[in-house]
């Protein structure tokens, strides 16, 4: 071996991993996958009514000049029904909320919303998830923030708890 | 009782490693040599205890014994005797003690076996596999107890997860497991060598057959896993590049170079220095593919092995060992003379290519698992997967494999470029032949990699047998058969590999019962689906019937689904032939009584884990050679001294 | 070991609970009538990843979003898109995460640099050992 560093840089490589290995156990990796595209504008699309009491849902209805909540679920999923409570009182304080129900069918909509409440103006049917592809939308339930520019400005991962209300509350708010 | 005993004799067994580590460590470091003399019988009884320790458990769960937690959260009553064996390590607490068992083992092996080291190297090596089991065996006791009792005793097992319930846990894991601690072996002789100052050829020597052993159990478990894999998981891939599988690759990469740059040493004197470091990165590499399965800092779907107190003991043990380890190579290894340099056109100098090629993609293997992690230290979020390992390990494989036929042909010392050059024209002129044929028959419909690993296969193939040639067969030694079969193997696997990747045909239909598909020459007939109940499934069975001009061949693919835990698992049907497998799954039904198929033929796939059956079967015969040859300069030399 | 937790993962990968109400996408599971385009379908699923299981990519996956990813995919590469095309596109929604192949970005430099750096550093260091030849003729 040549230069006396080089006996030593195993060992330095070595204690780089392990510091990377020490770190990563102290602040454990986030398993949600945010998507690009808040910020930008919200992609075009225009989908069928998946409700027989609600109208279909265009992305024109957006922007409005009004910010809008936009919500990601399905009646086969079981976390959308426990942030139903969540998305009414949402509906309660002034909040307009559109839906997009993956993958669902219009009779499984009809009977969910029945049973647990339907805070939704328009509710439109991806039934190949195309639109939520297009949103960078990674399972359900997710709620974006649409601004009323038709701009996506925030993106709220997993079904809503009771303490996630006044953030996602404060947000439109500000959007005014 | 019996966990009792078992968690005494570990206790025992931990306080003797601890007795072995100060008796080697006075005796070599006071100069009070007579301590020296209680090292080996120690070392034996620690093993002996363990193994106890170890019977304790299997004994546990045959009688499922459900007042042990361990038992009790992974056993059923009510489950095959085999898996009830089986699922002694096929949970985190019985498989660490599975290994602290085999590296006892195997320090009871070195004390009793080794005659030709230097007895301070040779305590000082049990003295330093001692120093590592102590670490182990503090993990299970005070971070994995596998004899935790259970207050109340529980009614019965909360059962073995269904896709373990499978042969292939009876005899993957402590294959694998053998291989990995063995390679703790070879990293303890490095140790006791440093520490000794006595890194030369009789130090290779008496090394070797140990990471000769190692490295055969290790292929022999990644190609049954890699086998696993594939018939289980139903996608018809055999190799992923998922951490996990990378994990298990890199040792075995690491135990390769450390295989050929030992035999360097020991034949030339030379790679020294390097050749212990070999013998640290191999063990290293083991230990940190057992912390990023362990902790599970590497993938989301691990999440449910994640415990990060465990974890972090793991990375304790990681740092005491690997770290010292390392800084005890940059302090000695000054004091490591310099081997002999080497001509350009030499055994040797291919041997160093050979290791050259192998560090790297053990480096790029390395860098690209752990680089995902890099990247979101600095706030990126990136993927690296298999278009990238293929793109890089890939076209270095094939490099390898090159360096690999031309290296048996070249003489150690020193040969002519000229004479080599006459001694690959046969496989260079079977390669040429090769491209043309696949470029004419094939060109534009196989990508680049798969196009050059069969050419090259083809080459090396014939390469590898020419060793055997120009010589009288049966006095050839047996070792050289054994390079010969290896290298053969290598060839064998990388032809089922570039073909399976080259000529595979997919077929995904959905069919009514009646209906046939083609696939490759295949017809294959789909009659019905029918339900089946199995001990603790349901499954939705097909009837199929695959024929090739001749007779139908019944296939009966499942779709199981077991209820606790609630899992569905394709069990898919495979028809071997001597030129490949017909692969056939069941998926989904639809809403018009069609049946999801997914259907492969795969030319030549199983040359895939025939090749790693070669290639283990070559160094089981090398280490029986280098050994019996060993034995019989040894009976020679005593027959010579005492007068007839 | 290692191979048992592997299996594990993706038997949990599977899906336990339902994920749709209704039949898979028209081409999550069919193939595309030309072999030149699903062959360009295949290839680019087998590099993208399934955002909902995490650690297959979408050609591997039997989860519900897969499926349909899958049928987009199929789709447009029918309508003639190139399959880079949809790449940027998932990854201008994802991120470079969706992609198993390493994008071309600076954080991926050192990544790509790697083996050619090894490579480099291993070779000089074998040089070093190689005797002249010159010397002796």
């Amino acid at each position: 071996m040549k230069g006396r560093w080089l006996t030593w840089a195993p060992l330095v490589v070595f204690m780089a991993l392990a510091l990377l290995f020490a770190g990563r156990l102290l602040w454990p990796e986030e398993h949600v996958i945010p998507s690009r595209m808040v910020g930008k504008p919200l992609p075009a699309f225009s989908l069928p009514a998946a409700a027989s009491d609600r109208p279909a849902l265009d992305s024109r209805q957006f922007a409005t000049g009004k910010p809008r909540l936009l919500n990601i679920f399905a009646s086969w999923c079981v976390p959308c029904a426990a942030e139903a409570p969540q998305l009414m009182a949402l509906r309660q304080a002034g909040v307009p909320i559109d839906g997009i129900a993956i993958r669902d069918a219009r009779a499984d909509v009809d009977r969910f919303l029945a049973r647990h409440g339907n805070p939704f103006a328009h509710i439109g049917l991806d039934a190949r998830s195309s639109v939520q592809l297009a949103l960078g939308s990674s399972g359900v339930p997710e709620t974006f923030v649409i601004g009323g520019d038709g701009r996506i400005l925030h993106q709220h991962i997993g079904d809503i708890r009771a303490d996630d209300v006044e953030t996602i509350l404060r947000i439109w708010q500000e959007a005014r | 009782m019996i966990a009792e005993l078992g968690l005494a004799a570990l206790w025992l067994a931990a306080g003797l490693a601890l007795l072995q580590l100060v008796l080697a460590a006075l005796g070599l470091g006071r100069a009070r040599a007579e301590l020296l003399s209680g090292v080996r019988p120690v070392a034996v009884a620690q093993a002996a205890l363990c193994a106890l320790s170890f019977a304790a458990l299997i004994a546990l769960f045959l009688r499922s014994d459900m007042s042990v937690l361990l038992v009790a959260m992974n056993s059923h009553s009510a489950k095959p005797w085999l898996y009830k064996f089986a699922g002694t390590w096929g949970n985190h607490e019985g498989s660490m003690l599975l290994w602290v068992t085999v590296m006892g083992l195997a320090g009871a092996l070195v004390a009793l076996l080794e005659r030709t080291l230097k007895r301070a190297t040779h305590m000082a090596t049990l003295g330093a596999q001692a120093a590592i089991s102590l670490g182990f065996y503090a993990f299970l006791l005070f971070a994995s107890n596998p004899f935790a009792r259970l207050d109340p005793a529980a009614p019965d097992g909360q059962g073995l997860n269904p896709l373990l319930q499978d042969p292939g846990l009876a005899f993957h894991p402590p294959t694998l497991y053998l291989g990995y601690v063995g390679l703790s072996v070879a990293f303890s002789f490095a140790v006791g060598a440093l520490l000794t100052r006595t890194v030369d050829a009789a130090f290779a020597r008496a090394m070797r057959p140990w990471v000769l052993g190692a490295w055969v159990l290790l292929t022999i478990g990644i190609t049954a896993g890699s086998y696993w894999a594939y018939y289980e998981l139903g996608w018809g891939g055999w190799w992923f590049w998922d951490p996990v599988e990378n994990a298990s690759l890199m040792p075995w990469l690491a135990a390769t170079a450390l295989l050929h740059s030992v035999t360097v040493l020991a034949t030339r004197d030379a790679l020294r220095a390097w050749t212990v470091m070999l013998a640290v990165v191999a063990f290293s590499m083991s230990m940190v593919g057992t912390f990023l399965v362990r902790s599970g800092i590497l993938t989301s779907v691990h999440a449910f092995a994640v415990d990060p107190e465990r974890g972090s003991f793991i990375l304790v043990l990681l740092l005491l060992y690997i770290g010292g380890a390392l800084a005890l190579f940059g302090l000695r290894v000054g004091t490591v003379r310099e081997g002999r340099q080497f001509e350009a056109v030499s055994r040797e100098a291919l041997l160093v290519v050979n290791n050259l090629l192998l560090t790297v993609i053990l480096g790029v293997v390395l860098v690209g698992t752990l680089y995902p992690l890099m990247a979101e230290a600095f706030g990126h979020k990136i993927s690296v997967g298999p278009p990238y390992f293929n793109a890089v390990a890939g076209p270095l494989a094939l490099a390898l494999m090159l360096a690999m036929a031309v290296g048996p042909l070249v003489r150690w010392r020193r040969d002519e470029p000229g004479v080599v050059a006459g001694r690959l024209l046969w496989p260079a002129g079977v390669m040429i032949g090769m491209a043309a044929a696949l470029g004419v028959a094939a060109w534009g419909r196989i990508g680049v990699l798969p196009y050059l690993g069969l050419v090259v296969a083809a080459g090396v193939a014939l390469a590898s047998l020419i060793p055997l040639t120009k010589r009288n067969l049966r006095r050839t030694p047996l070792f050289t058969y054994g390079m010969v079969l290896a290298h053969l193997g290598c060839a064998v696997s990388l032809g089922g590999m570039a073909a399976e990747s080259a000529f595979t045909t997919e077929r995904l239909v959905a069919m009514k019962p009646g209906e046939s598909v083609e696939a490759a020459g295949w017809r294959i007939r789909f009659d019905r689906a029918m339900p089946l109940a199995g001990p603790n499934w349901v499954a939705m069975q097909a009837d199929m019937a695959a024929s090739r001009g001749g007779e139908d061949i019944m296939l009966h693919p499942q779709s199981r689904f077991f209820s606790s835990p609630p899992t569905t698992t394709s069990e898919s049907a495979i028809l071997t032939r001597w030129d490949g497998q017909l692969y056939v799954v069941l998926g989904e039904a639809l809403d018009d009584g069609r049946w999801q198929m997914r259907i492969w033929w795969k030319p030549f796939v199983t040359l895939i884990w025939l090749g790693g059956l070669m290639i283990a079967a070559g160094g089981a015969l090398t280490l029986i050679g280098r050994e019996r040859r060993g034995w019989m300069l040894k009976l020679r030399r005593r027959n010579a001294e005492q007068p007839a | 070991m290692r191979r048992l937790v592997f299996l594990l993962a993706l038997a949990f990968a599977a899906p336990l609970t339902a994920q749709t109400a209704l039949p898979p996408a028209p081409y999550a599971n069919q193939q595309l009538a030309d072999p030149a385009q699903e062959r360009k379908a295949h290839e680019l699923m087998l590099t993208i990843r399934c955002v909902t299981c995490q650690s297959q990519s979408i050609a591997d996956s039997d989860a519900s979003m897969a499926a349909d990813l899958r049928s987009e995919i199929r789709v447009r590469i029918a309508a003639g898109e190139q399959p880079e095309q949809i790449r940027a596109w998932l990854i201008e929604r994802y991120g470079d995460w969706i992609s198993y192949r390493p994008t071309a970005e600076p954080i991926t430099w050192p990544l790509w640099a790697a083996p050619i750096l090894l490579l480099a550093g291993g070779g000089v260091l074998v040089l070093g050992r190689i005797r002249r030849r010159r010397r002796n003729a």
